[in-house]
Parts: structure tokens; sequence; C-alpha cells
């Protein structure tokens, strides 16, 4: 498989008694979406963390355009190309959403111990946040306190910010957590359009989204892939709609 | 923003503050009213420790109540170096540049690795152990302090025995100080110091090593603020533990919050509010803390951005 982006092998995690990644191993190829389903409490963002860095699995491995970067710390990864959107919205409420991106473009710009100069003057760090929230189409809303917007906002702007960490594998925890009909559409339309540029492994609830959009599909549970394949094979897969599709409207709820 | 709001009720009312305070030495030479011109040196100097632990507590979200520590090690600095015949400012002063800012890496490097009430706790212990530490030394006063005999001598270039230049002196260097805070705050440095106060478990999600943004922006601020104990130990040709201790660092955190959190004049508005208070409501009665107490809750409570806020500023929230 030599067009594979992340590859992850015989990954391992366990908190106490649980296991929330069971020998797990899964890849994205390039270009792919590659979206990873299954109930609350499968391991899903457990296992985002362990690619990002920012959780140490407990054993196996994983590689990042066949390199292995199991032992890099998370700014390392993220400086490689791997962005994470998180499921819970986490921004800076007080600033625009400008700012709050362009704070991403400055992480990764070097280290920020320049005292003098206007960061807000800067087109090295503005520009790229301009682009990243134009993309996500929030270009007209760049001005405005994250505060003052919605959640369906905030959900796109933890996507630009994603997107300003010039990233070539994005992964996304359940964008659409939390969203309306109408704006999950809108979220759908981006995605279906991101996936044309990056690498994706999409976590998502919303079944409709994923079978629309994904080209592969993982199902996960108690922390174990249990299968793996195009979507019309997962929809007929016995195991998946015991263990998951037959209970998703129970799920979902959750979510 | 500084330029952008210029002709707002904002930018006015600041512009008219500064003229005013620069004026003031020709209205107290005018009027022989020398009192208008301590009250005022004194209202300078706080107003530069206010502007220096805002940048902290207002920008960077870390509530120190230990900030006249560095008073206390800016005054103890210029006294010491007098009480032992060394009289040149050029000495002293870098000094308790030097010093403050070397307690504050150290109380810093501590104090950070704690949030919320443990660092304000954390912070007050520092102060306080500095207060009796001051206390203790027998050979500079110990609880009785140690009186200045000759302020620092700048060669001829600045007489701080003159009492306008010395008001000038303080003038400049809250000017200065603030220009400073300016640019830092709106530099690559302060939207990080900024983000982290904003949300500081996302700045170090998407990658930033907040721990020591935060630890430099308290040694400046620590800095500025031994800067502000220099001056105040000229001021009063006199330092004691006092100048330390945990009330005084209150009157600058009221100072910040009565101002406006995170604002750049807010301080020094903050400074002159409570500062002519205090000294008005003292002439009526002595028991003026008791009124003063009430009113500033009510200010903080009712104007949540300080005066800063009333005047028309927006605030983070
Ligand atoms: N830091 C942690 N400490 C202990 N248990 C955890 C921790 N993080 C996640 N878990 C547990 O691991 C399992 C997987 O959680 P998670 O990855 O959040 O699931 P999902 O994202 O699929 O809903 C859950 O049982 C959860 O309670
Ligand atoms: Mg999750």
């Amino acid at each position: 498989m030599t067009d594979a982006l992340l590859q992850v092998k015989n990954l391992s995690k366990r908190f106490g008694g649980i296991v929330a990644t069971d020998d797990l191993s899964l890849d994205v190829r390039q270009g792919e979406l590659h979206a990873l389903i299954g109930p609350n409490g499968a391991g899903k963002t457990t296992l985002i963390t362990q690619l990002t860095g920012q959780l140490t699995p407990d054993s196996g491995a994983v590689l990042f355009a066949g390199e292995d970067i199991s032992s890099l710390p998370a700014y390392q990864r993220s400086q490689l190309g791997l962005a994470r959107s998180f499921q819970i919205t986490s921004l800076f409420l007080d600033m625009t959403a400008l700012d709050n991106v362009a704070l991403a473009v400055q992480a990764h710009a070097g280290h920020s111990f320049r005292f003098w100069a206007p960061a807000r003057g800067e087109a090295e760090l503005r520009d790229p946040a301009r682009a990243a929230l134009a993309r996500v189409g929030l270009g007209e809303r760049m001005n405005v306190r994250a505060a003052a917007m919605s959640h369906g906002e905030h959900r796109l702007i933890e996507i630009a910010m994603a997107l300003a960490a010039k990233p070539r594998l994005l992964l996304l925890d359940e964008p659409m957590a939390g969203l309306g009909p109408e704006e999950s559409a809108r979220m759908v339309t981006l995605l279906r359009e991101l996936k044309r540029d990056y690498a994706v492994l999409l976590v998502e609830h919303d079944m409709e989204a994923v079978f629309a959009l994904a080209d592969r599909i993982t199902v996960l549970v108690y922390g174990r892939a249990i299968a793996t394949g195009a979507p019309d094979a997962i929809r007929a897969n016995e195991d998946v709609k015991r263990a998951y599709l037959g209970e998703q409207k129970a799920v979902t709820r959750h979510g | 923003m500084m330029k952008q709001s210029l002709l707002s009720v904002r930018g006015i009312a600041i512009a008219i503050m500064l003229l005013l305070l620069a004026l003031l030495p020709v209205y107290s030479h005018a009027t022989g009213n020398i009192f208008a011109l301590t009250l005022f040196t004194r209202i300078l100097i706080y107003a530069l420790a206010a502007a220096s632990l805002n940048l902290i507590m207002g920008f960077g979200g870390m509530m120190s109540f230990g900030h006249a520590a560095y008073l206390g090690i800016g005054g103890y600095a210029v006294g010491i170096l007098a009480h032992e015949g060394i009289a040149s400012g050029f000495v002293q002063w870098p000094v308790a540049i030097a010093v403050s800012a070397l307690f504050a890496l150290v109380i810093g490097a501590l104090s950070l690795r704690t949030r919320g009430v443990y660092f304000i706790m954390i912070t007050l212990a520092f102060a306080q152990m500095a207060y009796y530490i001051a206390a203790g030394m027998a050979r500079y006063g110990g609880d009785d302090g140690l009186t200045i005999y000759k302020r620092s001598d700048f060669a001829g270039l600045i007489n701080l025995s003159d009492k306008v230049q010395f008001y000038y002196l303080c003038f400049v260097l809250l000017l200065a100080a603030i220009y400073l805070i300016y640019r830092i705050v709106n530099s690559r440095f302060g939207m990080v110091v900024q983000g982290a106060r904003s949300n500081e478990k996302r700045m170090q999600a998407i990658g930033f090593p907040t721990y020591r943004y935060q630890l430099t922006c308290f040694v400046i601020a620590g800095t500025l603020c031994g800067i502000a104990g220099a001056l105040l130990a000229n001021n009063t040709d006199f330092v004691s533990p006092a100048i330390m201790y945990w009330t005084r660092s209150g009157d600058l955190m009221v100072m910040v919050i009565l101002g406006g959190m995170g604002s750049l004049f807010g301080p020094v508005f903050g400074a002159i509010v409570l500062l002519v208070l205090e000294e008005l409501l003292s002439q009526f009665t002595e028991y003026w803390q008791i009124i003063l107490g009430p009113m500033l809750l009510l200010i903080v409570l009712f104007a949540r951005g300080g005066i800063d806020g009333m005047l028309g500023r927006r605030t983070h929230d």
C-alpha cells in the first residue's frame, strides 16, 4: 500500500480497565476521505488524540507519509501536516474569527518572541488566515468576535483553524455535532470540497453525511475495528448492522 | 486601537487627561499649590505600577496578588545602595531593574505552575515573604524602614530633587511604559499571552508552549514595577516594608480593575480616581475606608469594564 498517507499499526491504549483502542490498524490514503464511525465511547476521539500526539499509546505505531512519527511530540506532528478539529468547540471567544485563525497560523510560523511589530499587520499571518476563512465560507464574517457568532459558525472556525496549519491530513472529530439540518448540509458541501485537496479522517455520527462523503468507512466498537470497506460493503455487513447501525438512533441522540 | 479611537468620547477623555497631567506643574507653579504636584507625582508612580500589573492581569489573565513586592524591591535597591554610599542612579536603577527581573523570574517560574486561586495565593505568599525579609533587615531599618538622604544622582542629567523635573520624569516613564505595553500586547508575543488568557488549553493544543510566554510577560511586568519602586523611594526619600504589604498589592489590583482590565490607559484612570478619592475622603473623616470600599464595589459591579468601559471601550467577555 504505497499511497497510504497515514498508517496506524496495531495501536492499543487502555485507561485502567477500559480498552479504548484495541490492536487497531487502519490507513488513510492520499486523497481519500476515510470515515470512522462507532457508538459513543468506542474510542474515536482517543484514537485522534493518539494520532496527534497529545496522548501516548501503550503499544503500536503511527506512520505518516511512510515515516514513523510515534515518538514525535504533538507540535512536530502538526508541523509535518497533521491537523485536527475538536469535537467540543474551543475557541478564543473574545477575539475575532480572523484573530482566532491567525493564531493558528502563528503557531506554525516559528517562535513568538517578537515583541514589537503589530501582529495584526503581518501579511504572513493574516493572508493565510483570511484564505482559510474564505475557504469555509466565513469570508464576510472575519471581523466578528467569535462570541457573537453561532454554533455552526464556530464549527467552521474550527475547520479554518485546522486548515490554517497547512495540513496534509485533516482529522475531523464530529464537525457536525450540534448542527441544524441547514448547517449540516453546508458542512457536507464544505467537506466534499476539502476532500479534493486534503486526505481526511472523519469521525462523524451523522450517517447520511458519512455515507455520502466517505470513500471508505471503518467501524469501531470497543476500540476494535470490526469492519473496513466501501460504504456499500459496510451497509451490507452483518456484524456492523448488529453492532451499530441497528442502534443508530440511540447513538445519534447521545452525539 | 490607539489610533482609531482618537475622536471617540474615550479618545477625547484620554487626550484631556494626558493634557491635564502634562500641564499640572504649570498650574501648581502658577497657584503655588505644591500639594497637587506632590499628590500627582505619587499618582503617576502608582499608575506606572498599575500599568505593569495590568499587563499580566488584564492582558495576560494572571491574577498576581503580590505585585507590590516589586515596588519594595525597586525601592530597597535604591535605598540600600544609597545607604551604602552608592548614590549614582546609573548604578541604582540598573540594579533595581535587574533584581526585580530576577525576583519575578523566580516567583513566576514557581507560581505559573499553578492556576486560579492557587496562583493568587502563591504570589501573595511570595510578596509577604519579601515583606518579612525586609522587616528583618536590621541594618536597613527593619520594621521602621530606611531613610534616603540623597536622591538618585544622574550626574547632572536630571535633578530628582527638583519637584518639577521629578514629576516630568515620572510622566515620561509612565507614557513610555504604556507605549511599550501597547507595542507588546499587539505583537505576536502579545497575541500569545492574550490567547492564553482567553483559552489556554486551546493555545497548547495548537502548539504554543504557553508557560514560557507567560513567564516572560510576568518578568516584564515585574521589571516595570521595579522601576516604579525606584521612583517611589526617591519620591518619599524613604522605603519601608509597608510598601510591600498585601494591602498595597490590593490597591494596585483595585486600580487596574477600576480603570478597566486590559485597557491601556485604564490604570492611569484607576490610580487617579483611587488616590484622589482616598485623599478627599480622608480629609472629611478618618473612617474614609468605610466609604471608599463600598464605592469601589459599586463601580466594579455596575461598570464591568471599569472607567474605560464607561467611556465606551468594548471589553472582552
Ligand atoms: N483521559 C481518559 N481517562 C480515562 N478514560 C478515558 C479517557 N479518555 C477517554 N476515556 C474512555 O475511553 C473510552 C473511549 O472514549 P472516546 O475516545 O472519547 O470515545 P468516542 O470519541 O468514540 O465517543 C470511553 O470509555 C472513555 O470513557
Ligand atoms: Mg468523541
